[in-house]
């Protein structure tokens, strides 16, 4: 039984013989009750149309009820006879009855007819289960092509005549939207078919559905003219008739226009969509860490220069493959609180890092599986090591940004002097406290950064003496101080800096990062 | 840190001009006998304009008086101004564009010319405060000016230049020339 009243009985006669099928009818009746949807959409036509069946006699065959609606000439099949259980046909009245295949529907273009059927949702359910996620429930998401929405608002304004008249009222947000529907119907044979996964409104795992009809894309065509500030061109779009702009413009065309520029009710159509493929999107996972870089030729990021690799491996490339194979991801992003250069090792505790995993067909490990592969990231290079390995939420990558500008940074530089040099001769240097350098921009990335001066300050140093020519100098500074043009001076360009302050010419010969003081990510013991 | 990987003595370390720059040179700029200019390009394309070991402002011993960089009445190098990442507004150069005008005591006038095609970045204000810096350290802290060359051009640009060894046998062969009697 359909829970129909009676007032929506001329609703339902209208939109049967404007071709719309079974459950959109249903759609425009505000019928919520979702178990409806999932009957066989025959057995809802057949109940739909003795619905409607006047109580007291039945029809005679072959006749047209003229009674509430007239059949548009557009559409080419007939008003079938209530009393007669068959589909809608075709019109070509010289094939008989017999042939019972129903033409499409002229508002959901099949959407709801057989592209909701099992062996759709069997496929959807296929395509999910051969990406082999980890997951235990989805989101289903449909993508219809933006005419849809144009028939739809024909439909809606075929039938508000008649609503208006029997005094009642049909917003359009009352009606069903026909994603919800198709959902209603599709979503059970999937999550059965995956083994109980839950289908819900939000879930790690999207699982998005897309069809098109190419036939009617032009149908929206019509409201560029009549609405023109709303598809405005973008480069970025293909076609500038996206839903929303549709939608939009449905919203602001007065009646009276839509009716004189497009069929009410829309056009029949002589094919359905077409389904173009299941993609999956699982959300992100982000992990984080700390790194040491115990090699001086190694770049942080891949080294490319004009399509050639101008230095094998990269740090973020040497953490990123094991991770990208444990939690099966498409890629990565990686981001660190600073950097170091190419030729600069990074030692003590490590500097913190963070990445960003793409669609990971995995996504949880537990603490003995990220222990193993911290250990497997460790075994594959003497290059780097990492440690405090974790699964961190997507806020993880502002904390570590924070660490980048704000906190301190301690140092080890090799020394070399142009004056022979005795061990009292710098000895005052471990005295300095609170140093304060302007540095404009070193000329070594001038090229890609603004010109400009920036105050650092170098909170305290410490020499160790090694020969004539040679000290190691320990350096704690702010963060963003140039340590290579404080010592050598950068054409004076770096003011003070060491080579006024030994006066000799100085120059860097080695560099390492003791330490880079950020207490995040939170330590993990071994 | 590597013990095992001491320097030598200071003749034998490598400046950081040596690791990271490339000297190129313009001889005798426009003409004028050993007015000669050292670029050195950064291997990211950066260029400073320096002047060469053989230019006569050091030599005998001169003095500078005074260092002038508005080359004209419209025109101050000191008023160029770059902003952002891609220097905007830096005023554009060419070959000859001039830099800057240097006066010195015993009444020798010299221009500096930029040599290559390219953006002005900057140009060095501490020479004006000690022009002292010009003749002790020419190749660093006195150097004249940043030039950003045009990211297609910056091979290109030195087409025009002498690499080191081209420009020392220019110079030896000075030196002949001077010595045989005339």
């Amino acid at each position: 039984m359909l829970p129909l009243k009676e007032k929506d009985k001329a609703i339902v006669q209208k939109l049967l013989s404007s071709g719309c099928c079974a459950r959109c009818v249903l759609r425009f009746c505000c019928v919520r009750l979702q178990a409806v949807y999932r009957q066989p959409p025959q057995g809802t036509l057949g109940e739909l149309q003795d619905f409607i069946k006047p109580q007291e006699s039945a029809e005679s065959t072959g006749e047209n009820k003229s009674h509430d609606a007239p059949v548009p000439p557009q559409t080419p099949q007939c008003a079938d006879p209530p009393s007669k259980r068959a589909k809608l046909e075709p019109s070509q009245p010289e094939e008989g009855a017999a042939e019972t295949v129903p033409s499409v529907c002229v508002v959901c273009l099949g959407i709801l007819q057989e592209l909701c059927d099992t062996t759709q949702a069997l496929k959807i359910a296929e395509a999910v289960k051969m990406e082999k996620y980890e997951f235990d429930s989805l989101v289903l998401s449909v993508s219809l092509p933006a005419q849809l929405c144009v028939r739809e608002h024909s439909c809606w304004l075929h039938v508000k005549k008649e609503v208006r008249e029997k005094g009642l009222l049909l917003d359009k947000d009352d009606v069903i939207p026909l994603k919800e529907a198709f959902k209603w119907i599709v979503q059970g044979p999937i999550a059965k078919e995956l083994g109980g996964v839950s289908v819900v409104t939000k879930s790690a795992l999207e699982v998005a559905v897309e069809f098109t009809h190419q036939p009617t894309d032009a149908d929206c065509h019509f409201l560029a003219s009549a609405c023109p500030d709303c598809f405005k061109p973008t480069k970025n779009k293909q076609s500038v008739f996206t839903r929303m702009a549709v939608v939009k413009a449905l919203e602001k065309i007065s009646d009276a226009k839509f009716l004189r520029l497009f069929a009410c009710p829309p056009p029949q159509p002589s094919s359905c969509c077409v389904p173009q493929g299941v993609h999956c999107l699982h959300l992100s996972v982000f992990i984080a860490g700390r790194y040491n870089k115990f090699c001086r030729s190694l770049p942080q990021t891949p080294w490319v220069i004009d399509g050639e690799r101008r230095m094998e491996s990269s740090v973020e490339e040497l953490i990123a493959a094991p991770v990208l194979s444990a939690f099966r991801a498409d890629g990565f992003n990686f981001s660190s609180s600073g950097r170091e250069d190419v030729d600069v090792r990074t030692l003590g505790n490590g500097r913190p890092f963070a990445m960003e995993l793409l669609n990971p067909h995995r996504a949880r490990l537990n603490h003995e599986e990220m222990k193993q592969l911290q250990q497997s990231i460790n075994v594959s290079s003497d290059k780097i090591r990492v440690r405090d390995l974790q699964i961190v939420s997507r806020e993880a990558m502002s904390r570590m940004k924070e660490g980048e500008e704000e906190k301190t940074k301690s140092y080890t530089a090799l020394i070399w002097t142009r004056k022979p040099i005795k061990s009292e001769d710098i000895a005052f240097i471990s005295d300095i406290k609170e140093l304060t350098l302007d540095q404009k921009t070193p000329l070594r990335v001038l090229h890609r950064r603004a010109l400009a001066v920036r105050q650092r300050v170098v909170h305290s140093m410490n020499v160790r003496f090694m020969d004539a020519h040679h000290f190691h100098l320990e350096l704690k500074t702010q963060a963003g101080t140039y340590i290579k043009e404080f010592v050598h001076g950068d054409f004076g360009r770096t003011k003070p800096n060491l080579c006024e302050l030994l006066k000799t010419d100085t120059d860097i010969l080695e560099l390492d990062v003791e330490s880079v003081d950020v207490d995040w990510p939170p330590a993990i013991p071994e | 840190m590597d013990e095992t990987e001491q320097k030598d003595t200071e003749d034998n370390a490598p400046s950081v001009i040596d690791r990271y720059y490339t000297r190129w040179y313009r001889a005798d700029m426009k003409g004028k006998p050993c007015e000669d200019h050292c670029i050195l390009q950064h291997s990211n394309r950066l260029c400073v304009v320096t002047l060469a070991e053989t230019h006569p402002i050091l030599h005998n011993g001169r003095t500078i008086k005074s260092i002038n960089y508005q080359i004209s009445d419209g025109c101050s190098r000191l008023k160029n101004k770059v902003s952002g990442k891609s220097k905007r507004g830096g005023q554009f150069l060419t070959d000859f564009a001039p830099l800057c005008r240097i006066s010195c005591t015993d009444e020798t006038e010299y221009t500096i010319y930029s040599c290559i095609r390219g953006r002005l970045l900057e140009v060095n204000e501490r020479i004006l405060e000690t022009p002292s810096l010009l003749l002790e350290k020419p190749s660093t802290e006195g150097y004249i000016a940043v030039i950003l060359p045009k990211f297609e051009e910056s091979k290109s640009i030195t087409e025009n230049l002498l690499n080191r060894e081209d420009f020392e046998s220019v110079v030896s062969k000075r030196s002949v020339a001077e010595s045989q009697p005339s």
